[in-house]
């Protein structure tokens, strides 16, 4: 199992393929595809934009009945990540299914269209004093369907969760064109398998994502951030802990730190003046070790300025436990000077953190990253990569170990697509 | 059962196998007492190996499994199948792990929700899942059921708090879940197997989040003369943009019961509502004081604010015992568990006050109100003949217009073996075949508590298309339904 590749289409199917896909969203909407689109070096032949789901799923048959893979697409902020694919003939854009269908603002949901950015979900979110508490990267491209394919998230995570615990409802097109629902418009909703949850972070492999509902968060009053400098790695994970054993409610509890830098953690309080004034102050008593400094600008943000720098680099997303931080840092140092390998790294002190490492000796970049994953994975975490040279993706997988669930997970990837048209192999597991 | 099939069990279990129909009669129903079935057999295992034994007979077998914990649920998830054995994991009920630094606690399936809290509490943490009955029901059934509680509002559900997952699957093999760690890797199992209410194999080992206590925690009582006017206090709060720990509602007839089972103080009024702030002081005095205000201004006549331990286990006292308080006001009742959208609170309640009248039987209104999930009491008498099956319908009617209004069917409670010819009123037929696709992927041949959730059962191929009707169906032999 795992390669359901399905036997070589007939050139006759796939012919007439194309022209029902033309017919099925007209003309101006099904291309060849441009070379900027290919997927790691998989260059779908014809890229189709359908306007609604209806067409969506009546693309999705007609490329399923044909044999044809299919590679979805929203905004395309992201579209190295996961292994290269196998194959795929057929890229299908979701960006014109891209309305706020709904803003209940009183009952405090959302319904939107997966091709919908995220930026501007919240900006009609803001006109009613509301927000989907969810920082990912690069909101002003980024699409709703493509966030909840790669289960995306920031820094607000610490108070609101992630995904998984903002998506209430979602509609998703199956490859045989089934187009289902689960969830609802209600926050608290326990009728049926909760499917919003198995398509979060799925990667487009079970179906694609056109329409979702989020419960939103009120917009805070007030947001003050706080940064301290440390001597150490431990006393930047002894802060870290300390903050979240005491009872404060942070928004935000960031970590920078890097080969030319000594570990700096960022605080942010959300609420009331009140509140955060008295947060503040405790903060500072707890932090009376570390050495307060200046925010950078735009700190929240700082996990995206790890995808710029010198080249060749390699961009990989890290989880362990809180307690487990400090550790990593200092074998990421240990492994990196001696090599001559400049790293940064942005971790959340939920446990998830995103390491920048430059270099090029390919076979540096390689060991390293195999000795940072076995010590993740022993330790309960993970090391996934999200952008390389291809060399790398070629000696690695950039997924790591799904342990013993992985058949359980092919058996669903079995169910949802019986012949492997979405995605193939892009996902753990060559899923 | 056959000798030799028993023989095999009490192999693995021992004294835990139990066949006296004397005793098997503890075990044929939860807390949804109106129906009720006997196992062939009830297995008590004490370790994930005695499960993974007794999954294996079962699969080998073809012998219909069901899990169960405390049975307190009240949908009748843990109902027995009459062909199958009960699996009760109450003996595996210890706390194997305690992680403060990371804030992780590994448990057993068996382990009592408050236990957990219990546990931890003396380190200012707590287990966030607060189902009423949460001084007897387990972890193991919480996951089953994705357990809420008045608190899930701010802290969430059960699901929030599952981090990994151990898990018998029905071909009795073990699987591991999730981690303890976040985000990883590959599908978001625990998320699909937390709330499939045992149907996709039996969790033996969970480890789950704690919270840290909130510095400081005030509960507000206010006194209104009708439930319309405490929903659009409701409305005030989520509207001031603030996200109290709980809102809780209580009608007149809720308010008695409470009075008379547990004397909780409550003042004589046609609508209650309890509003916990939780947090740092600072922040609580300030929007405690807010929460009073738009009471006030929309008709409270009376405000209390509990700040001790004490107080507020008072003030909760008389909202955690109403379900079982209303037995003090009628001899037999039904409870619902629908969700609507909040704003249309005021409108099914009135509807609901409409229909009560209509049908001549009494409807006592108890809800977290701040997310919108209501429980009526539809109160009976089973002794006055065509009684039961009127309370039946009004209670079904309710969930219809729960449904009507953008709502769900359960909020907390579950399907289960109640409500499954409820889920073709939410969902289509496509959206049911495709959550089933699931269920073919974990229990091709539907032997961990088969019949639940759903109103008619997927065939599983091995490579599924759309949905293709049983040769049996095709010839109108049998109908799943």
């Amino acid at each position: 199992m795992g390669n359901h590749s399905s036997s070589h289409p007939s050139i006759a199917a796939v012919e007439t393929a194309w022209s029902d896909l033309q017919v099925l969203v007209g003309a101006e909407r099904f291309r060849t595809s441009k070379l900027e689109e290919a997927v790691d070096d998989v260059l779908p032949h014809m890229f189709i934009e359908p306007a609604n789901p209806e067409e969506v799923a009546g693309a999705l048959k007609i490329a399923t009945g044909a044999g044809l893979q299919v590679i979805p697409r929203g905004g395309a902020t992201k579209m190295d990540w996961g292994n290269p694919p196998r194959s795929g003939e057929l890229m299908l854009s979701t960006r014109r299914l891209n309305r706020v269908v709904e803003h209940a603002w009183a009952d405090m949901t959302a319904t939107v269209e997966a091709g919908c950015t995220l930026q501007q979900l919240q900006q009609t979110l803001a006109e009613h004093g509301q927000r989907l508490a969810l920082d990912p990267l690069w909101p002003e491209q980024a699409t709703i369907g493509g966030i909840l394919a790669t289960n995306d998230s920031g820094p607000l995570r610490i108070r609101f969760g992630s995904l998984r615990d903002l998506v209430i409802g979602i509609t998703l097109v199956l490859p045989d064109g089934t187009l289902a629902k689960s969830g609802g418009k209600v926050v608290k909703n326990v009728a049926g398998y909760d499917l919003p949850k198995l398509a979060t972070g799925s990667l487009g492999t079970l179906g694609i994502i056109t329409q979702a509902i989020f419960r939103l968060h009120p917009v805070p009053r007030e947001s003050r951030t706080l940064s301290f400098s440390n001597a150490d790695s431990e006393t930047m994970n002894a802060l870290v802990l300390a903050i979240q054993d005491c009872n404060m409610v942070p928004t935000g509890v960031q970590v920078r730190a890097g080969n030319s830098s000594t570990p700096e953690v960022d605080l942010r309080f959300e609420g009331t003046t009140a509140g955060c004034d008295a947060q503040i102050e405790q903060t500072l008593r707890i932090a009376s070790g570390a050495r307060r400094i200046e925010s950078p600008a735009d700190v929240w943000n700082a996990r995206s300025t790890l995808w710029s720098g010198a080249e060749p680099s390699v961009v990989c997303k890290f989880s362990l436990l809180p307690g487990d931080l400090g550790n990593f840092l200092n074998l990421i140092r240990k492994a990196s000077e001696p090599l001559h390998l400049p790293w940064k790294v942005v971790a959340q002190a939920v446990g998830v953190g995103y390491l920048r490492l430059e270099g090029n000796d390919t076979g540096a970049l390689l060991n390293a990253l195999q000795d940072f994953r076995k010590n993740l994975e022993t330790r309960g975490g993970s090391l996934v990569i999200l952008r390389c040279p291809l060399e790398i993706k070629s000696k690695m997988d950039v997924w790591g170990s799904a342990g013993d669930a992985l058949p359980l997970m092919r058996s669903i990837k079995a169910q949802f697509d019986p012949t492997g048209v979405l995605n193939p192999g892009r996902f753990i597991g060559g899923i | 059962m056959e000798a030799r099939i028993l023989d095999e069990f009490r192999a693995v279990v021992g004294k835990g196998l139990i066949t006296e129909a004397s005793q098997l009669h503890t075990y044929e129903c939860d807390g949804l007492t109106n129906m009720r079935v006997l196992p062939q057999a009830v297995l008590l295992p004490t370790s994930t190996a005695d499960v993974q034994a007794i999954v294996r007979i079962c699969q080998r077998e073809k012998i219909p499994f069901v899990a169960r914990g405390s049975g307190t649920g009240l949908s009748g998830g843990a109902l027995p199948v009459e062909t199958g054995v009960l699996i009760s994991l109450a003996r595996m009920n210890h706390i194997l792990e305690v992680d403060l630094p990371n804030a992780r606690v590994v448990v057993e399936p068996g382990v009592v929700n408050s236990d957990v809290t219990q546990r931890v509490a003396s380190h200012g943490y707590f287990f966030a899942p607060d189902p009423s009955s949460q001084s007897v029901c387990t972890i193991g059934g919480n996951l089953a059921e994705n357990s809420g509680g008045a608190h899930c509002l701010k802290y969430g559900f059960t699901t929030t708090h599952v981090l990994a997952v151990e898990v018998v699957l029905p071909d009795a093999s073990i699987v591991h879940l999730g981690s303890r760690a976040l985000d990883r890797p590959g599908y978001d199992l625990p998320g699909i197997f937390v709330g499939s209410e045992g149907t996709l194999g039996i969790a033996t080992k969970v480890a789950l989040r704690v919270v840290k206590k909130p510095a400081v925690i005030q509960t507000l009582l206010a006194a209104f003369n009708t439930t319309t006017e405490a929903g659009a206090a409701v409305s005030g709060i989520i509207g001031a943009g603030m996200l109290p720990a709980a809102i809780e509602m209580m009608d007149n007839l809720a308010i008695q019961a409470a009075e008379a089972a547990v004397h909780a103080g409550y003042p004589n009024c046609g609508g209650l509502l309890l509003v916990e702030l939780d947090g740092p002081a600072a922040e609580v005095e300030h929007l405690m004081d807010q929460v009073g205000e738009i009471c006030t201004q929309c008709g409270a006549w009376e405000i209390r604010v509990a700040q001790s331990d004490a107080e507020r286990a008072l003030v909760w006292k008389g909202r955690k015992a109403a379900f079982a308080a209303v037995g003090r006001i009628s001899p037999n009742y039904i409870v619902q568990d629908g969700v609507v959208p909040r704003t249309a609170l005021p409108k099914i309640l009135s509807e609901i006050e409409r229909m009560s009248a209509a049908d001549g039987l009494r409807v006592a209104n108890v809800f977290h109100a701040g997310d919108g999930n209501l429980h009526p009491l539809v109160l009976y008498d089973r002794r006055i003949p065509g009684q039961e099956e009127r309370a039946t319908e009004l209670s079904i009617n309710i969930l219809r217009l729960c449904v009507k209004f953008g709502g769900s069917i359960t909020g907390e409670h579950g399907v289960g073996a109640e409500k499954k010819m409820m889920m073709g009123e939410m969902f289509a037929e496509p959206d049911l075949e495709t959550m089933q696709l699931v269920r073919c992927a974990f229990d091709p041949e539907h032997l961990s508590n088969p019949g639940k959730v759903f109103p008619r059962t997927r065939m599983c191929a091995e490579r599924t298309g759309p949905y293709q009707p049983h040769p049996l169906e095709v010839a109108g032999v049998a109908q799943f339904f």
